[in-house]
């Protein structure tokens, strides 16, 4: 009896877990599963979602973003919250939503209604269950690179270093120009790479430079890119998801790491 | 300007392997950024003087037929002449008649970015004019037979060495000797160089920053003063200038130029500001005989009502261009014509059309830094992504592109097939990493696997692994 009363209470929260962490890294998605828990979350992990929609976005070709996205905005319907541990996708679903169903009569008010609901997982902690620390024991040093659309459409900035400061045993060292783009850009790294390659060593210098052990961030999508030219230059740096760590679950292998 | 805009993906690519232009462009990637952050950090109200130009602007355009009537009438009134030139032939017909009339030789001309759009020097030269630049960026270039790079910086590609190269090259009149190790040597021999040809030209063309509706006044911005001497000694004056370059008054003049110098170069205000109101009048000491405003269309008209209305609020401050992690790698050439960038990529499909300009605004990671920095507030991304729309309905983008998309879009609506693909995915991607965990090379990803490693998946999908546990925990 108890335990239904508080299922009723917690918030209940839908994990949109993002096409490249169900693909790539499931981890992400198992700590994302146990933030949310710890800071007293129900999460729901719906079969029916796929992808955000972006790479069809971002081709111009909108008749098929709406298709996905009707999908995950029923999908996700029932929930009081919608999570991704991406700024991007958490972003495309927050922001571009609308713009894509801003002239559609039948749908416009349920997409507004769901991009109201949607959050990037760290400033959801912070920002709207007022989270002040994790539990975590991560020990070595740390450089956190602020993906562009976290930073630049949804303000995500402070939230993850303020969770990081409160890891035990975990140092953060600031890199020269965090908040300049990886060069990833979704279908830009295979479209245009010698450009993106061209942006991505330098921002591999600066993590370098930085002298840390790990590089985080919040979007896979940058990760993958900045620890595929880590990893193809023989760096050590060791690159994980800032949930990873936050969730003290630091057994898996790091991202392209053995 | 010829149109090498299709070749963008070559000339990006014989950019990033141009040593002397990387070294140049390093310039450009630490400079300006400071210099407009520490500007913007320094003035309370710049945010808010942002938001006032955008309105300013945005109010504008959206009434420009009545405010380019008023400036016209002003013009008028004060003994000038005003031009309506719908295309770029248009124009330059309009500055040769105006030259034959007066039978001009020599123009001296000022910074502007419209005499680049219609290509007026290649036009002067072949009817036997003699354009001579007088901004010293675009003298350097103009030795050099080159278009600008950057549109408040149009020589920023080049190294010292390159400069003082070409200067060697074109003023065989001064002695070897002389020295040319410094900055200010060059720019001490250019002024030199320019001084005579200032005071020899007939006839003298400038762009404009502005125009003033409500006192017929054009206005250019210059760190040079050599706008100043290209408009005020010779007998004529010709300002070529786009229509959206018009404001109501002198007081939104104002507030916009506070944001314009902190944008593009951090300063507070550029050294010059130039207000030019008409030809000399009677007891004035100085002024050209005649005044002339050449008001250039070139297709922004119909970009009024349309999805690309917002970016003919530019000022042309040149700060999304700084900001731009492409324009840092591969330069201002590369994009092919006269405005590159993230403004070139929105306005140059525009302008020649996206069957020539595709590849701009693809070429982008959508980062965002561009609008976060633009004065006027220009969503500069979602017009690229509005070009992106355009292309794919017209079938432009490349057919392989668009097939793989709709298979993976077909997919991506049917989540249960999706996640047997997926799965099956997951797995052989994990195999084929093996204890490496990363690939070297994969089919059809070799642009992501030239230059770097694909992280292995780790085996599994989420989805899959997540729904699999919690059965397990409740049985
Ligand atoms: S688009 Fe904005 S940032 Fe770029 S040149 Fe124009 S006003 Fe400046």
């Amino acid at each position: 009896m108890t335990a239904d009363r508080e299922t009723r209470e917690q918030v209940q929260v839908g994990l949109f877990v993002t096409c490249l962490v169900d693909l790539f890294r499931p981890t992400v998605g198992f700590a994302s599963v146990k933030l949310l828990e710890d800071a007293g979350c129900q999460v729901h992990v719906p079969k029916a979602q796929t992808c955000c929609g972006q790479p069809a976005w971002n081709s111009g070709d909108r008749k098929s973003t709406k298709g996905i996205a009707e999908r995950v905005i029923a999908a996700f319907e029932p929930f009081d919250y919608v999570v991704a541990p991406s700024g991007s996708c958490a972003g495309m679903l927050s922001h571009h939503y609308r713009e894509l169903f801003d002239r559609d009569e039948q749908w416009r008010e349920r997409a507004n209604r769901f991009a109201d609901k949607v959050h990037e997982l760290t400033s959801f902690l912070t920002d709207v269950l007022g989270v002040e620390a994790v539990a975590a024991k991560v020990r070595g040093t740390a450089t956190y690179h602020d993906s562009c659309a976290g930073l630049r459409e949804l303000g995500v900035r402070e939230q993850p270093r303020k969770l990081l400061a409160g890891v035990k045993g975990l140092k953060l060292k600031e890199m020269k120009d965090a908040h300049v783009c990886c060069g990833f850009g979704g279908t830009f790294a295979v479209k245009y790479s010698d450009i993106s390659n061209a942006i991505v060593t330098e921002k591999a210098d600066n993590i370098d430079n930085a002298k840390a052990r790990m590089l985080l961030a919040g979007d896979l999508g940058c990760l993958m890119n900045m620890a595929g030219k880590l990893k193809r230059d023989g760096s050590a740096v060791e690159v994980r998801h800032v949930a990873e760590v936050l969730a003290g679950m630091v057994d898996q292998p790091p991202i392209g790491g053995e | 300007m010829e149109i090498k805009s299709p070749q963008f993906k070559s000339r990006a690519s014989a950019a990033l392997e141009n040593e002397q232009l990387q070294s140049a462009l390093t310039h450009v990637r630490s400079n300006f950024i400071d210099k407009r952050a520490k500007a913007a950090r320094e003035l309370p109200e710049f945010e808010a003087l942002r938001d006032a130009a955008r309105d300013i602007k945005n109010h504008t355009l959206e009434h420009l037929d009545a405010y380019l009537e008023i400036f016209e009438a002003k013009v008028t009134e004060g003994g000038g002449h005003v031009h309506w030139a719908q295309t770029a032939t248009d124009a330059r017909g309009i500055v040769l008649d105006i030259c034959r009339r007066r039978n001009v030789k020599t123009v001296t001309k000022g910074k502007s970015m419209i005499a680049e759009e219609i290509g007026l020097n290649e036009f002067l030269e072949a009817n036997e004019i003699t354009p001579v630049e007088t901004d010293l960026g675009e003298y350097i270039i103009q030795l050099r037979r080159e278009p600008p790079s950057h549109i408040i910086a149009p020589a920023v590609h080049l190294t010292m060495e390159q400069v003082r190269d070409g200067f060697r090259e074109a003023h065989t009149h001064l002695p070897d000797s002389r020295p040319m190790d410094e900055p200010e040597n060059l720019l001490r021999e250019a002024r030199g160089v320019l001084r005579e040809k200032f005071l020899g030209a007939d006839m003298g063309i400038t762009g404009a920053n502005f125009l003033v509706a409500e006192t017929g006044t054009s206005i250019i911005v210059t760190n040079e003063g050599n706008g100043d001497l290209t408009q005020l000694l010779p007998r004529v004056h010709v300002v070529i200038a786009s229509i959206e370059k018009v404001l109501p008054t002198l007081e939104d003049m104002s507030q916009i130029v506070r944001v314009l110098a902190r944008s593009a170069t951090g300063q507070e205000m550029s050294v010059y500001t130039t207000l030019s109101t008409g030809p000399k009048r009677p007891g004035d000491p100085d002024g050209p005989e005649e005044f002339h405003v050449i008001l250039l269309d070139n297709g922004r008209s119909s970009m009024l009502g349309s999805e690309f209305r917002d970016v003919l609020r530019c000022i042309r401050c040149g700060a999304c261009m700084n900001h731009c992690p492409v324009y840092h790698a591969v330069g201002g050439h590369a994009y092919g014509w006269v405005y590159p960038g993230p403004v070139g990529a929105v306005l140059t499909p525009s302008l020649i059309g996206v069957d020539q300009a595709g590849h701009l605004p693809n070429a982008s990671t959508f980062c965002g830094r561009c609008e976060a920095v633009c004065p006027v507030r220009i969503p500069l991304p979602k017009m690229m992504r509005h070009w992106r729309e355009r292309e794919f309905e017209r079938q432009l983008s490349p057919a392989g592109q668009r097939r793989n998309l709709k298979l993976w879009a077909w997919f991506a609506r049917r989540p249960f097939i999706y996640r047997l693909a997926t799965g099956v995915a997951s797995r052989a991607l994990a195999m084929w990493g093996g204890r490496r965990r990363r690939i070297g090379w994969l089919p059809m990803a070799d642009g992501w696997t030239a230059h770097r490693d694909l992280p292995a998946p780790q085996g599994g999908t989420f989805i899959a692994r997540y729904h699999r546990q919690r059965r397990r925990r409740r049985s």
